[in-house]
């Protein structure tokens, strides 16, 4: 055992060791140690630096409050993590634990210096001192605190283990397997209830179960004792699941609960392999029972923070959990009870232990019994100074005044090797709030309680303001029962002996002789911000907490202020004359404790980030050495590289096979909607602009989709299938938009219309051919069928048959040659699109991706919505008046296309742009300039869609240009970053404006 | 997160439905009629207020159906849920 291992308990297994590294040095602890118990067990107190002024922090707390002891644990790329509290992470073989922000080291850190030039760092100096001169930020500040700040290395490397969602449904969740969890689980349990108890600790119990104290005592068992039996009974009910290392994350309205268990975190390295790391659950309980307990608060006092000074209970935990001594010789500075019982704790083990108390006196049975056994007590003293650079040596202390706002009298000096703190608790209402609930203050010991109110969840024990063992006991029988409409329960008759507190004063910051300026009183420990910070903050005119928080950065650690808030609300009251009450708190949100990125994401990661679709034709695609491109969820082809072709380069090629002979195009992915009812019609004349009635059974129609507010939506080709049937196309990335607007309009707007909507499109797949030889090839495949203009025009369709198999044929066109698209049933698909090829190889038919697709319809001046569209362009914006009904009494969005706004002169126009030089190809994006030399410049327009075109043999580009309609022919400049190119403005239809080859 | 009551298949999760905003807004039967002003006001003016609030929501993950709610967006309490066309019922 070494030195500060004093103790053996029964949650520490002395019997095996484990071994670990801190800083590159190893150590030993045993199974069942933190590694923050084992730290102190190997007597290392210190373990980072602070944030701002880089002072030796020791381990201060055993929980999830903890500000100081931050570690990252692991040396890989991957594995690697940072921000973790030494004070919950498990001990398991071969843990690699390292302190953070220090540098060159933790024992000598250069940062030390921000120490001794403090005085020049008060509160709001990064904001105040880094402003000026701008040019000073990129290559002097930043990098200068860049490298003496932060909080860690994060991971370079993908993360590589596994993380898990689970969904949970229960009757009741109870937060929290301190005593009052457990009372509570086995009320619910044993009254039939399914229920989830959760607690973030490896075992049940909170800080009952190490109690072991006679002034305790429940059933005529000291606490302990009584609890481990109920556990033990507890584990024995079988609807109830009792998650251990699960902490709660948040709480959300309807009782809807995160929870982040942690399955493999504590096994040694060998062990991990393989096993998920966390899981998240997402729980929806019909009641929620809130026990999550309290934090003890320290004290503000000059220079509270030097390693050694630690929170009274968690000596006392660290002690009778771990059996491990946090000092050898101790001081207790408390301004409350709860504190005698780590006293009594230190002296039962033979260790010595001195008491400072604020109060005068106190007479309930814990102080008394400390006083029978000797322990020296200075009442009516505070703690005004403390030595020791890497560890605490001395405390000075000297008496209070009357009331407590001064000190009086001499100093006298006292030598310690630990100072525990007790400046009372503060009941964790974080989940309360979460969950909606507001708060109450109570003036008698200054604490923030949960507000009574009839909901689906209830506070019980510390967490409600219940301190004292006794009303914890019973109140939380009672309430509970209640709670759940339970008569009898397990504890109605149960004794409850404790000690009761019989005095009770606070102090938020505690006087000293010299003046507040020089004195360093630390409120929060992580983010260094002192009582000094937050009065100046206040003279400075800061009045709201929100904004003290904020300027001060006290609470914003990434301990959010657990052990913080309370003293900066207190110190702000009394400053500003005010009552606690009153000020409010800051808003506690979600995650209580930081959660990994991993648990948040969990399975979605790699290829089930999102949903991939595929066409039936896919394989044959991934066959030919095609290029895919995201759209939407789709992959679709983007294009074919043969020979190591690049994209450039396979798209002159493939655009022009399809002007010169055929190209074919996978079109599966484009969104069908099926438009059935006897109002079909009518229904179409109210959603597109253009008009459909008289749209003769078996033919096509383009149609243009409006927002309401007139801006184009979507658009795409329409065929009449039957009197009252239709198949509607859209956008491939838009087709679940369409339909969800379309069924809004349907089902809110015009619930007299007989229309019945259908998606369609994983239904049928599509192959489009094009070019001249495609009516050719077409007969090739449809031997019988007569495909001449007059038996079969553009913008019609007729029903076929290939392979015995039904399909339709459309003769329409988005590339401006002569077209065919045949759609077939999804799963003939790629026999489809292999017969096509086969029919067209003696046209060398060329397969074409979405970017030659792209490039064929800009030459046409075809717009494609999304790309030469951003949701401000109106039909008219886009040169397509023609498509706009005059006749037509009403459509979506008709009425907006003449609001004053709409029909102003100077909006953005659709226009085409020639560069001047035919070789240079603009950037899409670029922004469009009428005059170079005008300062500001002014920007007109920018490029939507740009490309070279191998069949013009120039460049041509989209583009829209504030008043374009009307610069026919004007000269324009785009600016890049180093020339300017000069452009012309043009007609936006490059290539066969008299649509020649359409019908050729 | 809320348990939203659907009138059509019942409780389910928030996450299945999305919201479509004020409820009660019917579009102008003759929009040509309108002056700008007006069709403005039917266009834009939408109330998010901090209290009861009717609104339109949507089984988007489920049976597709438009259907109204009563919540008081202070608390996220649903007062109530009905199907399109039906009155609100008094709260
Ligand atoms: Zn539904």
């Amino acid at each position: 055992m070494t030195k500060y291992r004093i103790n053996k308990t029964r949650f520490v297994d002395q019997t095996k060791t484990v071994s670990f590294t801190f800083d590159g040095k190893k150590y030993h602890g045993f199974e069942g140690d933190t590694l923050a118990s084992a730290l102190l067990s190997n007597g290392i107190h210190l373990v980072g630096r602070s944030f701002k002024y880089h002072r030796p922090r020791g381990i201060m707390s055993c929980g999830s409050e903890e500000p100081n002891a931050i570690c990252q644990i692991n040396d890989n790329t991957d594995l690697t993590e940072p921000n973790v509290r030494a004070t919950e992470i498990e001990l398991y073989e071969g843990l690699k634990a390292s302190s953070q922000n220090c540098w060159p080291s933790l024992n000598f850190d250069i940062g030390g210096i921000n120490n001794l030039i403090s005085p020049f760092i008060p509160a709001g100096f990064y904001y105040k001192t880094f402003m000026w001169p701008k040019s000073f930020w990129k290559k002097i500040y930043e990098p200068l605190i860049r490298l003496s700040a932060g909080l860690g290395k994060s991971p370079t490397q993908p993360d590589p283990d596994i993380y898990d969602h689970k969904h949970e449904h229960c009757d009741v969740v109870v937060i929290g397997g301190g005593i009052s969890g457990i009372i509570s689980a086995k009320i619910a349990a044993k009254n039939n209830l399914k229920t989830i108890l959760i607690e973030d600790k490896n075992i049940l119990g909170g800080s009952t179960i190490y109690q072991n104290n006679k002034n305790f005592i429940i059933d005529n068992q000291k606490s302990n004792e009584w609890l481990m039996n109920e556990i033990s009974e507890l584990e024995k009910l079988d609807n109830l699941i009792i998650k251990t290392r699960t902490s709660l994350a948040a709480f959300h309205s309807y009782n809807y609960l995160l929870a982040k268990e942690n399955i493999s975190d504590h096994l040694p390295l060998d062990k991990k392999n393989g096993s998920i790391r966390q899981r998240l659950w997402k729980i929806r309980a019909d009641k929620v029972i809130v026990a999550a307990g309290a934090i003890e608060r320290p004290l503000v006092f000059n220079n509270n923070d030097r390693p050694g000074i630690i929170l009274a209970n968690s000596v006392k935990k660290y002690l009778d959990f771990y059996g491990v001594s946090t000092g050898l010789n101790n001081i207790i500075f408390t301004n409350n009870d709860s504190a005698y019982e780590t006293a009594v704790s230190l002296f039962d083990k033979g260790i010595s232990v001195k008491i400072v108390d604020i109060r005068k006196r106190s007479s309930s049975n814990i102080v008394k019994n400390a006083e029978d056994l000797g322990i020296k007590i200075y009442w009516n003293s505070t703690v005004v100074n403390t030595f020791g650079y890497k560890k605490i040596k001395s405390i000075e202390i000297m008496n209070l005044s009357e009331d407590g706002s001064n000190v009086t009298g001499n100093k006298h000096k006292i030598q310690c090797d630990c100072l525990s703190i007790s400046g009372g608790w503060t009941p964790m209402v974080h989940m309360h709030t979460q969950s909606g609930g507001k708060l109450d203050f109570r003036e008698i010991d200054q604490v923030f309680v949960p507000s009574e109110k009839s909901g689906n969840h209830i506070n019980v024990g510390s967490c409600n303001g219940d301190f004292e063992l006794e009303e914890i006991v019973k109140n939380t029988n009672n309430k509970v029962k209640k709670f759940l409409n339970i008569n009898e329960g397990s504890f109605d008759k149960i004794s409850v002996i404790c000690s009761k507190e019989s005095e009770k004063k606070n102090i938020w910051l505690l006087p000293n002789t010299i003046s507040e300026s020089k004195t360093k009183s630390f409120i929060d420990f992580q983010n260094d911000s002192t009582a000094k910070d937050i009065k100046l903050a206040l003279r400075e005119g800061f009045k709201s907490i929100e904004h003290v928080k904020r300027y001060t950065t006290t609470g914003m650690a990434t301990d959010q202020g657990k052990l913080s808030n309370m003293h900066a609300l207190g110190i702000i009251a009394d400053t500003a004359g005010v009552k606690m009450g009153t000020l409010g708190t800051t808003t506690f949100r979600p995650p209580f404790t930081p959660l990994t990125f991993g648990a948040i994401v969990g399975r979605s990661v790699g290829k089930f980030f999102d949903i991939v679709r595929k066409t039936s034709i896919h394989k044959w695609h991934v066959q030919n050495n095609a290029k895919f491109e995201n759209v939407g969820q789709w992959k679709r082809p983007w294009y074919y590289p043969i020979n190591n072709e690049n994209l450039h380069e396979a798209v002159q090629r493939e655009s022009k096979a399809a002007r010169d002979s055929a190209g074919i195009l996978d079109a599966s992915t484009l969104g069908k909607i099926d438009i059935q009812g006897s109002d079909a019609s009518e229904f179409l004349n109210r959603v597109y602009t253009n008009a459909w009635s008289k749209l003769g059974i078996g033919k096509c129609r383009y149609g243009l989709m409006l927002n309401e507010d007139g801006m184009v939506y979507d658009d795409g080709v329409t065929t009449r299938l039957g009197e009252n049937h239709y198949l509607m196309t859209t956008t491939t990335g838009g087709a679940a938009n369409v339909l969800f607007k379309l069924e809004d309009y349907l089902q809110t707007e015009w619930p007299e219309l007989d229309v019945y909507l259908t998606s369609v499109t994983d239904h049928y797949s599509t192959a489009s051919i094009c070019g001249p030889n495609s009516k050719k090839i077409l007969k090739k495949l449809f031997p019988n069928k007569d495909f001449s203009d007059e038996a079969f025009p553009h913008m019609s369709y007729q029903d076929a048959i290939i392979d015995k198999t039904e399909c339709r044929i459309m003769r329409i066109s988005f590339t401006g040659e002569l077209s065919y698209e045949i759609n077939v049933e999804s799963k003939y698909g790629k026999s489809l699109w292999e017969n096509c090829i086969a029919a067209g190889e003696e046209y060398k038919i060329t397969p074409y991706g979405t970017e030659t697709m792209h490039l064929l319809r800009a030459e046409k001046g075809f717009i494609i919505v999304g790309q030469d569209t951003d949701g401000t362009m109106t039909p008219i914006d886009l040169q397509m008046d023609w498509i706009v009904s005059k006749k037509k009494y009403d459509f979506i969005g008709k009425r907006s296309l003449y609001r004053s706004d709409t029909i102003r002169e100077d909006r953005k126009q659709l226009v085409g742009l020639l560069t001047d030089d035919p070789n240079e190809i603009l950037e899409e994006g670029a922004q469009i300039v009428s005059e170079l030399d005008k300062k500001p410049v002014e920007m007109i327009g920018h490029v939507t869609s740009s490309y070279f075109s191998p069949n013009l043999n120039k460049s041509i580009a989209l583009a829209v240009v504030k008043g374009g309609k009307k610069m026919n022919g004007q000269k324009l400049f785009v600016p890049m970053e180093n020339k300017n190119i000069n452009v012309t403005v043009s007609d936006f239809i490059f290539l066969d404006k008299e649509n020649k080859r359409i019908n050729a | 997160m809320f348990v939203i009551n659907c009138p059509y298949c019942g409780e389910r999760d928030q996450s299945e439905f999305s919201c479509g905003g004020e409820a009660h807004i019917v579009r102008p039967k003759q929009p040509t009629e309108l002056s700008d002003d007006e069709w403005a006001e039917y266009l834009f003016m939408k109330k998010n207020i901090k209290g009861v609030q009717f609104e339109r929501w949507n089984h988007a993950h489920g049976c597709r159906k438009w259907f109204n709610m009563i919540r008081d967006t202070s608390n996220d309490k649903i007062h109530a849920v009905y199907k399109m066309g039906e009155k609100p019922p008094v709260i």
